[in-house]
């Protein structure tokens, strides 16, 4: 294509399957598809024959811009991915560059991981429900949900300084220790938290013109979507009972009681009770963890990774210089290749990290769980209506700072 | 080594013999080395045998190797691996294949529907070609755009920003800017300036 102009049209990214059909261009900036997803629709009537993802248009190219941070850098992209569910990005990365270096978290710095992930999870179901619920025309949900992520958001505020992208989870541990007053803010979110959550409920649970527009749209089997990539509740909406945290449950997982959500007829209405459901199942979690917080230290022992504490470098000449060549150097990584996954808010979530033993990675990639859900619009929009497409990216959840990475 | 008394890969060397050129345990993970063109049917008996299950398609992606200086599992510029697991044993397996330059590997399309969209982006990123899901399209980059830049030969590159250099804009005197090098100091604002 070199050499030529080359204008990108309708007609040269798709190819019509019937003659007597209707091509529709949907996006990349049309409201309700979340950011800037394109999909180009065949229609037969009103019937969607055939769906094409277009994707790219966020596309930042931040795997290779990894390939010339040090890890420590390396974080703050991780937000930017999924931005809805920033720590969760953060923990998974972290992981996978904790595997490769082989050290160990304290089990304090594990548990408020496991809070801060589930805050995300919890505010960024909290964003879809409300969009979710937009999109298929009932706008109240959305001021009554949007009013609890802001005050998880605040909550990270508190944390980090900044509402969105709080990098706070890095690989070593967490860059610092829960804050005077926290907890007192968190209790007070979670005490009124169960009781708005279940008014947007009742606006939606039992709703006949919400059931009719989601039940029976957009239905999967559970061979289908793993078979498709799909998880996260996608997957648990058809039935499929795979959850990372109960599978292979990293960062303490394992000491807290909590349920896996699963749905019958995986269809719209179910993955909407799934993600219901899980943001309950959340608020236990978080529960159990805030009460049964261990003491000890926020970062790891290892001290190539973890800088040191902030009074010794006033007393300290080695500190000082220790602190110094970890924030320019970095730390070295040993060679190999590690991957490491946790269940983020829309699926599995993970890292895959190769390194050569320098202080940057040799290959970093993201397993984008939004990216690989997509797959699944175009099987679900086949044979469907044009406002069921509708329905059906919402319950998909995508976040396109994911996709297109 | 664990990884060898996996069930998995026991029945993966039973059944495929010398088309699993290596298995490695990776940090309490088993990588199975593939002969590249047994790949497709190494898939397809991992997801169709009931003792393996492999049922969910996790992703694959691509790893340039041109400049690592280090020991290698596999031969070819470039390698793919397939992360596979199996939700009936919660066991998770990586498959790996060399491919050289200009080489292609048999796409997993077949057997999982969901290897479609990051094959894409390995032939998008890296140039990898793969075998029945063959691309003209760019996937992630924009449709003009030239080459594969997740290849170590591919610098870091980005946008060229038009720096003038201080021969145009407010600053330089002979600009067609009407208000430039203009102080509005002691005005009301209230007062019409629009017909200078």
């Amino acid at each position: 294509m070199a050499g030529k102009t080359f204008i990108p049209s309708t007609e040269t990214v798709f190819q019509r399957t019937g003659e007597s059909t209707m091509v529709v261009n949907m996006g990349p900036q049309h409201p309700s598809t979340h950011g800037v997803l394109r999909i180009i629709c065949e229609l037969e009537g009103e019937t969607i024959i055939k769906a094409q993802c277009v994707i790219g248009y966020l596309h930042t190219g931040m795997e290779k811009e990894a390939e010339f941070q040090q890890y420590h850098k390396c974080v703050v992209m991780t937000d930017r991915m999924d931005y809805m569910n920033a720590n969760g990005n953060n923990l998974a990365h972290a992981l996978a560059v904790e595997k490769l270096l082989g050290c160990q978290i304290p089990k304090r710095a594990q548990y408020l991981r496991v809070v801060l992930a589930e805050l995300s999870r919890i505010a960024s179901h909290c964003v879809w429900l409300g969009t979710h619920a937009l999109d298929l025309g009932a706008m109240t949900p959305f001021f009554y949900i949007m009013q609890q992520r802001e005050l998880i958001l605040d909550l990270f505020e508190m944390f980090s300084g900044v509402r969105m992208m709080p990098s706070w989870i890095v690989p070593g541990g967490l860059r610092g220790d829960v804050p005077e007053g926290f907890e007192e803010r968190l209790l007070a979110f979670q005490a009124n938290f169960l009781d708005e959550l279940g008014t947007v409920e009742d606006l939606l649970v039992e709703n006949p013109i919400w059931k009719e527009r989601t039940q029976g749209v957009g239905v999967l089997t559970g061979t289908e979507a793993l078979a498709l990539g799909c998880s996260g509740p996608i997957a648990r909406g058809s039935g499929v009972p795979f959850d990372l945290r109960k599978a292979q449950p990293y960062s303490s997982y394992e000491d807290f009681d909590f349920k896996v959500p699963i749905g019958t007829k995986g269809d719209v209405y179910d993955r909407f009770l799934v993600r219901l459901a899980e943001m309950r199942e959340s608020n236990t979690i978080i529960t159990q963890a805030m009460a049964n917080l261990p003491e000890g230290s926020n970062w790891t022992d290892d001290r190539k990774v973890a800088p040191p504490p902030r009074a010794e470098l006033d007393t300290s000449m080695e500190s000082l210089i220790h602190h110094f060549k970890l924030y320019t150097e970095g730390y070295k990584v040993p060679v190999g290749e590690a991957y490491a996954a946790v269940e983020g808010s829309k699926g599995e979530l993970g890292f895959y990290v190769v390194s050569d033993g320098s202080a940057m990675p040799y290959r970093w990639h993201e397993r984008p769980s939004s990216f690989m859900n997509l797959k699944s619009l175009e099987v679900l929009a086949k044979g469907r209506l044009i406002a069921d497409l509708i329905a059906i990216i919402g319950s998909i959840d995508i976040v396109l700072g994911e996709i297109d990475r | 080594m664990v990884v060898e008394s996996r069930r998995d890969v026991a029945k993966l060397r039973e059944r495929f013999g010398d088309a699993i050129l290596s298995v490695q345990d990776k940090r309490g993970d088993a990588y199975v080395c593939v002969e590249r063109d047994r790949l497709a049917r190494v898939a397809q008996f991992l997801r169709d045998d009931t003792e393996l299950a492999y049922d969910y398609y996790v992703e694959c992606l691509g790893v340039d190797y041109l400049t690592w200086e280090h020991a290698r599992d596999l031969e070819g510029r470039f390698e793919v691996v397939h992360n596979l697991y199996s939700t009936k044993h919660d066991s998770r397996l990586f498959l790996k294949v060399g491919v050289g330059d200009g080489q292609t590997v048999p796409t997993l399309m077949t057997v999982w529907s969901g290897a479609e969209y990051p094959e894409r982006e390995t032939w998008d990123l890296f140039g990898i070609v793969f075998h029945g899901n063959e691309q003209t399209q760019r996937f992630l980059l924009p449709d003009d755009w030239v080459g594969h830049p997740l290849r170590k030969d591919v610098g870091l590159g980005g946008e060229d920003v038009d720096f003038d250099l201080g021969t145009k804009g407010p600053a330089v005197e002979d600009v067609q800017t009407p208000h430039a090098g203009e102080s509005f100091e002691g005005k009301a604002g209230s007062e019409d300036i629009s017909g200078r």
